[in-house]
């Protein structure tokens, strides 16, 4: 295995809308190169659809202060209050800055940014549902990805696309290199650097039924973990209500935004039971819960009685076609429907990691319960938690995340490179991946990764998703014990250098079952339910003891100790989450 | 219910041959599979050497463009039941084949790199959005939903015969800044596709329309790019 050296003065690691606008706000100021394991286009901000929250104002009556207040309590109190102001004030910044950038928002009639109804957004406090997403079509995630690319491509940004990035080296409490695996040749390539920034994404793979790409394995936290890094809040994941049956693909929320309408066995409108107000537009964990709800007690539809309807059929054939082309599109191709005339089934789908590589708001990674910032390590996007989300994210808010967060990231990085000098690299810091490569390899153990893979997130939707109990965790406690066992005998079948994917699929895995970990020996500590965080045997939040957030650290021999830290409140007090 | 569906599969190992072969497989799927899954089934289950790139999995980040029986599609937004039960699977044509289903990229992205692909606007807008008109905004919808898949510029003819030849694709990213009433570079791009590489070389053939997995209508807007230059007008 050939070895190659580049010394950068930062480091990005992932290409989608994180990692991209932290590479525009570097351009110019520092020399900087952007590892991406898949093409930049390909990244799955790409698949985003419905929106971006920011208090423009532009169709009614809006202020940041509102959105804020509407996030705390999405998060179900366990969003750090200071962040959340940030990212809705600076909301109404990033959208205009991607209008000026060149996004094709949707507009008004008067040319301004459309905005549509998300859930969770309200007017005043919860008074109803406001207009605060800005959109285009159900692709706004796609032209997001494009338009910080073609920027990128602009400021002639250094990518090395197709490189993955395996390993991070610390000397001296600081960050000093990465190492990457480059898929065309086999070739490790160590960067030797002052600062990097994860960008790397989700980890939704871990499950059965996800709305994630294939790639979303969670490379990055997982490495870091690896390293020492805590991962904070694991247990809370999120279940968007409307994936496509059996398949997961999402279709956004802006489906019942624009007035799409979730029904049981009996043709009922059931979130009127669950959220008399907003109804259809209550927060994801509710709405998931009330879907799977109404499934337990026997008012699911199909043969299994497993599934429930989204209704668009009363809605305007042209508004369908201009505001969800793609989203109905999906319907038609993979489950031969017309969404203009029949009911769609859905069924919740594993979407969002709220927690993930625990940051302060500038994007510096913290690595214990008193916020100890590591020195040139940066996290951002979906891989990190600042954390905005607290317990449940409200839709758009992650376009959102990414771009503020992305941008402050960035701006923090190209700060600290200035004024830091290039670390020593110690000798050798590529030994233990090329190690892991050549186990990988030679490994006869007979164990195929897919089958692995299939139990794991077979059993992880089964036992950790949106219902959970202490027997159910434990129990999956004891799966990842036997898949651990199995991993460590894994063989695969191609010995090749070239795009070996079976070597990285297998890589891969590890990080999602290292992961897994951390979320269920975090879920099967947190004795209450507050946002996605569900527990049968808990079903009350309970503030006195867990209004705190979780740190999941790997000890020496592969188990997790977990430790707290406490949510940081502001003027939004705790209230019973009500809609 | 399953059914066996058989693969036939142009393959290429460049550590290995020296010239592409090709291999079968049969593999049980359902009706309603994407191609994608009966490739994921050869690759998890069978043989774990097959390689193609995916990652989205449902038609949005233009990773698995490839000759499904002799068209040009992604493999995750084709299903079995659109292509029967005997399928065969090539590369896509025109870029260099890297390793059985993989092309190298890097030709078709330098293309699109060319022809300036964002916004290009001097005036400082200030703290407020540019406004701009909804029929403004439909004006270029249609190529914004580019995904770079590849799948229109390697079915066209002209680029199997002439690499130097723009594409498709390059120019459908073209037309969605041209026609962007915010964008003030029209002319320079219009120069870069008025050169010997560019749209002068489209002989209209429409396969490329035919191709593109997001329904742009892409001959349509390679015309609208040579009335362009040719009425010095967008
Ligand atoms: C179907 C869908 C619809 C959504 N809709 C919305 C919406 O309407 N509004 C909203 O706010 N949010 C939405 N979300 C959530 C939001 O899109 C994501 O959370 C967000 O885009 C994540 O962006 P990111 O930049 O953090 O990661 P990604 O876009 O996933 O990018 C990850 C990057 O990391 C790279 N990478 C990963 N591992 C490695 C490695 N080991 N080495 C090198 N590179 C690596 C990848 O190549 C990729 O470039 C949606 C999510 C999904 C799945
Ligand atoms: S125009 Fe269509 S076929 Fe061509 S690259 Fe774009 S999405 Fe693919
Ligand atoms: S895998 Fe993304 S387009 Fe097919």
């Amino acid at each position: 295995m050939n070895v190659h050296h580049h010394t950068y003065d930062a480091v990005i690691v992932g290409a989608g809308g994180a990692g991209l606008r932290a590479a525009i706000e570097t351009a110019g100021k520092c020399r900087t190169a952007v590892l991406t394991k898949l093409y930049p286009t390909r990244s799955h901000t790409g698949a985003a659809q419905g929106g971006m929250c920011a208090a423009l104002a532009n169709v009614e009556e809006d202020s940041w202060e509102w959105h804020a207040f509407d996030t705390v309590k999405g998060s179900d109190y366990l969003g750090d209050q200071p962040a959340i102001e940030i990212m809705c004030r600076e909301a109404v910044d990033a959208v205009i800055e991607l209008e000026h950038y060149g996004l094709p928002f949707n507009r008004t009639p008067e040319g301004k940014i459309d905005q549509r109804r998300f859930g969770g957004h309200t007017r005043n406090h919860g008074e109803a549902p406001v207009r605060r997403a800005c959109y285009a079509a159900d692709r706004t995630g796609h032209m997001i990805l494009q338009t910080l690319y073609q920027q990128c491509v602009a400021r002639d940004v250094n990518f090395f696309n197709e490189y993955q990035v395996l390993d991070v080296a610390f000397a001296d409490g600081r960050v000093a290199g990465v190492i990457a695996y480059e898929m065309a040749s086999g070739d490790l390539h160590v960067f030797n650097t002052k600062a990097v920034l994860f960008a790397s994404g989700g980890f939704g793979k871990m499950f059965k039924v996800s709305s994630n790409a294939h790639s979303l394995t969670g490379d990055g936290p997982g490495l870091l973990y690896r390293r020492g890094i805590p991962m904070q809040d694991m247990e809370f994941f999120q279940f968007h209500p409307t994936g496509i049956y059996k398949l997961g693909i999402l279709l956004s929320e802006a489906a019942r935004g624009e007035g799409g309408i979730l029904r049981n066995n009996s043709n009922e409108r059931f979130m009127e039971r669950y959220a008399p107000t907003v109804k259809d537009l209550a927060p994801r964990d509710m709405v998931s819960r009330a879907m799977l709800t109404e499934i337990r007690e026997g008012r699911g539809i199909g043969p299994n009685k497993d599934y429930v309807h989204l209704d668009l059929t009363h809605l305007p054939p042209e508004q369908i076609d201009e505001k969800l082309p793609d989203i109905t599109e999906f319907v038609r191709t993979y489950m031969g429907i017309e969404p203009k005339t029949a009911q769609i089934p859905i069924q919740p789908t594993a979407h969002y990691a709220m927690g993930g590589i625990p940051t302060n708001v500038n994007g510096e990674v913290i690595v214990d319960e008193l916020n100890t910032v590591m020195a040139g390590l940066y996290a951002a996007g979906e891989c990190a938690c600042v954390s905005v989300h607290g317990a449940n994210r409200l839709g758009t808010n992650s376009l959102l995340d990414i771009v503020v967060f992305g941008r402050r990231g960035g701006a923090a990085m190209a700060e600290f490179v200035r004024k830091a000098a290039m670390p020593d690299l110690p000798k050798g810091v590529e030994e233990e991946t090329r190690g892991l490569i050549e186990r990988m390899k030679v490994g006869s153990g007979g164990e195929n990764v897919a089958d692995i893979r299939t139990v794991l997130q077979e059993e992880m939707m089964d036992k950790a998703s949106v219902f959970r109990t202490d027997e159910s965790l434990s129990s999956m406690r004891q799966t990842l014990t036997e898949l651990k066992g199995r991993y460590e005998k894994v063989s695969i079948q191609d010995k090749g250098e070239k795009y070996n994917y079976d070597l990285t699929e297998a890589i891969e895995l590890g990080f999602l079952i290292d992961l897994a970990d951390t979320l269920v020996e975090g879920a099967l500590a947190r004795t209450e339910s507050r946002g996605a965080h569900f527990r049968d045997d808990h079903p009350t939040r309970d503030d006195a003891n867990w209004m705190k957030h979780t740190l999941a650290y790997r000890t020496e021999s592969g188990g997790v100790r977990l430790a707290h830290k406490p949510v940081v409140g502001g003027k939004y007090q705790p209230m019973e989450r009500k809609y | 219910m399953a059914v066996s569906v058989e693969l036939r599969i142009k393959r290429f190992n460049p550590e290995q041959d020296t010239k592409p072969h090709w291999e079968s497989y049969s593999v049980d799927m359902e009706e309603s599979d994407r191609v994608l899954d009966a490739l994921h089934e050869v690759k998890w289950h069978q043989d774990g050497t097959l390689t193609f790139r995916r990652s989205c999995a449902h038609g949005v980040c233009g990773s698995d463009a490839m000759v499904i029986n002799g068209e040009n599609k992604l493999a995750c937004t084709t299903l079995i039941n659109e292509v029967g039960h005997k399928v065969t699977l090539e590369p896509i044509r025109g870029l260099p084949v890297v390793k059985d289903l993989l092309v190298d990229m890097e030709p078709f992205f330098a293309q699109y790199r060319a022809v300036l692909p964002y916004l290009i606007n001097g005036t400082d807008p200030g703290y407020k959005e540019r406004l701009q008109s909804t029929e403004d905004r439909e004006r270029f919808d249609d190529t914004t939903k580019c995904i770079l898949c590849a799948a229109c510029t390697t079915s066209c003819p002209v680029y199997w015969g002439n690499s130097s030849y723009v594409g498709p694709a390059a120019i459908v990213n073209a037309h969605r800044f041209i026609f962007d009433s915010r964008d003030e570079a029209a002319t320079e791009r219009l120069d870069i596709l008025n050169q010997r590489s560019g749209v002068w070389r489209c002989r209209t053939a429409f396969n490329c329309s035919e191709a593109c997995p997001r329904g742009i209508k892409v001959t349509q807007a390679i015309e609208e790019v040579k009335r362009a230059i040719l009425y010095n007008r967008v």
